[in-house]
């Protein structure tokens, strides 16, 4: 008993465990600190997946890129150019929304093809083609558009207001109303986007084969897998899944600008690792890249209820956090690499 | 003659050269004056060719710095635009922003270049000791070194009023080249002497081609990749502080911004692997004059600064491509075909 729990929380298991645990203190502590201010409330919770549903999404990629051992920079440019193109299509075009939704994911899509294509079957170092991407994707959002771009579309901004009320869960105000949390759209993307990856990455062929390509990619060979469209679809996935976050971003800025999300993929990268995703690859699931947002969040909210520490606070705590998990990793690893 | 071509094209600068000097052929085509360098009223020279060279001081640094810690630990630093922000906040901070400087320049200059040196020891710290994974430790700083460098500022944009302090991101008085390039040239001058004539730049090879390996015939691999990162902070200090001095002021959201990027463009279109291994110093500053080169250029063709990473990005990959190995296979195998098709020919005549 006590050596079949032993070894569920030996490891990387562990890790994403103290991530959770790490979660739940932060967030508990922020209760009984601000708790006259109401950092207790359902919808301050429920604010952290509304203002993150972007990131979620995004995280899930970067970590299910990372596990094949690579990495793609390239997210938060990609995200800024989705912005800018829905909102010129349907601004400056006059397209319709669910039209210019469906392109962007098709350009998101095509864009992770190249960046594959060059990875794959170039072989050219992943962090180098995604750089590029970076550029490319950066200065394509510049050239749609050098000025912001607010979007106006009835349909889409009906998406993007559209409350869903949380039933059973209801708060009573000072005035005898009862209020029900609420969140957005973009919310049950990000959720949905979730599971769907827990679902592949867990109980699927193309999940296994991602972990057995990032573990070792010579084995991987050996055992007669096709690394290399394997590479290819992930990249495409993430391709697919930055232009998703990029749509979810939008329905929270409701606008496109040259420098949106501007450094988002080293904020993902970090989720990812804080929630137990070595960038050796092989490693990761995504259950732990959305605690690693969730901390972030929980960071953000706790600055922001505190009400006078500065903004680079966060930047602070967050890399002093990402220190602490990585030397924990690093820990982790020399004590397995020594019982081996 | 082939064998002759062939010699050239194995050449390790072979290709990164050829990029630089396509480069330079496309903006002499558009714009004839190109290599025209003349003598302004204060008796400094100028022209579009000093001006690539000057602008692309600070990126030659940071590409010294890159090279090494890429040899040693197939690792990219990601942090050397941050770490410039610090460098720039320490100094400033110590000059302060009155009419005269708060303590010599000479040591808050070297105050901001030791602070930067902190940095990239303790990325090397991470990276040697610790055996992180280069960009994630290397992360940690590029997440937290503008932040750290906003908390010196406390959040402002510190302008520095003194007038001389704009001598290292200008011209000093009575010199006819802007001073950035006598940095530049000054820094790589010293790296390759320390790499050429000590057993270091082989020992930083052997290192990164197995560092296990190293450590079997007695080479102290941790102290090594330790020290290239260290030396990665000490070039991100120096660029910072020419970077702090062309603006004179410190913006902390935004020295150095996508410098680290560039820099390590600049590595790999220099012909090195990120690999880690074999390396070359001279590569690498032709990769950091080729970027500004092409920027430089895309500027006078009236592109604006926003597009500009669009055409840089296409230029990148194309040359990446051309040097990877499996394009130049291909390029092998469609030879090979021609060579077998062009013999059947002759059997048949």
């Amino acid at each position: 008993m006590i050596k079949s729990l032993r070894s569920k929380l030996s490891g990387n298991n562990f890790l994403l465990f103290v991530t959770i645990i790490l979660f739940f203190v932060l967030y508990i502590s922020g209760m009984v600190i601000f708790q006259d201010k109401g950092f207790g409330k359902p919808q301050v919770f429920l604010n952290l997946f509304i203002s993150n549903a972007g990131l979620i999404i995004a995280a899930v990629g970067m970590t299910i890129v990372l596990i094949t051992a690579g990495i793609d920079i390239s997210i938060g440019s990609v995200i800024a150019m989705t912005c800018m193109l829905l909102a010129w299509m349907m601004e400056k075009k006059g397209m319709d929304a669910w039209l210019s939704i469906v392109i962007v994911l098709v350009v998101g899509v095509v864009f992770g093809l190249v960046q594959g294509f060059l990875v794959s079957y170039l072989n050219i170092q992943p962090f180098i083609v995604t750089l590029a991407g970076l550029f490319f994707a950066r200065g394509m959002t510049a050239i749609i558009s050098a000025e912001m771009i607010t979007i106006t579309n009835k349909t889409f901004l009906s998406i993007a207001n559209a409350k869903i009320y949380i039933p059973f869960i209801s708060t009573v105000t000072k005035k005898g109303k009862v209020i029900h949390p609420y969140i957005y759209p973009s919310v049950i993307l990000a959720i949905a986007v979730l599971i769907i990856a827990f679902v592949i990455l867990k109980y699927t062929k193309f999940g296994r084969s991602i972990y057995a390509v990032g573990g070792n990619e010579q084995s991987a060979l050996l055992m007669g897998l096709n690394v290399r469209r394997i590479k290819l679809k992930v990249y495409a996935l993430n391709g697919f899944l930055a232009a998703l976050a990029g749509f979810a971003f939008a329905l929270n800025s409701c606008g496109g600008f040259v420098e949106q999300a501007r450094g988002f993929e080293m904020d993902a990268i970090a989720s990812a690792v804080i929630g137990g995703t070595l960038l050796t690859g092989g490693v990761g699931n995504v259950i732990g890249s959305l605690f690693g947002v969730m901390i972030k969040g929980t960071i953000e909210s706790i600055i922001t209820f505190q009400g006078t520490l500065s903004s680079w606070w966060t930047k602070i705590a967050i890399a002093a956090l990402l220190c602490i998990f990585i030397i924990l990793q690093s820990i982790f690893a020399s004590i397995k690499r020594k019982s081996k | 003659m082939s064998s002759q071509i062939k010699k050239i094209t194995k050449y390790r600068l072979f290709w990164p050269l050829v990029c630089l000097f396509a480069v330079l052929v496309v903006n002499l085509i558009r714009t004839p004056d190109f290599f025209n360098i003349s003598i302004n009223s204060n008796g400094v020279l100028y022209g579009y060719l000093i001006d690539i060279i000057n602008r692309s001081s600070e990126l030659i640094i940071l590409a010294a710095g890159m090279t090494v810690c890429v040899a040693s630990s197939a690792g990219t630093d990601i942090s050397v635009g941050s770490v410039m922000a610090v460098t720039g906040a320490v100094t400033c901070f110590l000059l302060g922003t009155g009419d005269a400087y708060n303590m010599p320049y000479a040591l808050a200059v070297l105050a901001g270049i030791l602070a930067a040196t902190a940095c990239g020891a303790w990325n090397g710290f991470l990276v040697a000791k610790m055996k992180i994974q280069p960009m994630v430790a290397t992360l940690i700083l590029f997440t937290a070194g503008r932040g750290i460098a906003q908390l010196i500022t406390g959040g402002n944009i510190l302008y520095i009023k003194v007038k001389n302090f704009k001598y290292l991101g200008s011209v000093l008085p009575g010199v006819p080249l802007p001073t950035p390039i006598f940095v530049a040239v000054a820094v790589v001058i010293l790296t390759s002497v320390l790499l050429k004539k000590s057993a270091l730049g082989m020992y930083i090879q052997s290192v990164g081609i197995n560092a296990k390996a190293s450590r079997l015939i007695g080479l102290n691999s941790t102290l090594i990749i330790f020290l290239t990162y260290a030396f990665c902070g000490l070039c991100s200090g120096i660029a910072g502080t020419i970077a702090t001095s062309r603006i004179y002021s410190i913006d902390a959201n935004n020295v150095g911004l996508n410098m680290e990027m560039d820099a390590i463009l600049a590595v790999a279109l220099g012909g090195n692997s990120l690999a880690g291994g074999k390396f070359s110093l001279a590569g690498s500053v032709i990769g950091a004059i080729t970027i500004q080169a092409l920027s430089t250029s895309l500027y006078s063709m009236g592109v604006s600064a926003d597009q500009l990473p669009v055409y840089k990005a296409i230029v990148v990959i194309i040359i990446v491509s051309l040097q990877s190995k499996e394009f130049k296979k291909f390029v092998k195998n469609i030879s090979l075909k021609l060579k077998i098709t062009g013999a059947g020919e002759k059997v048949t005549q």
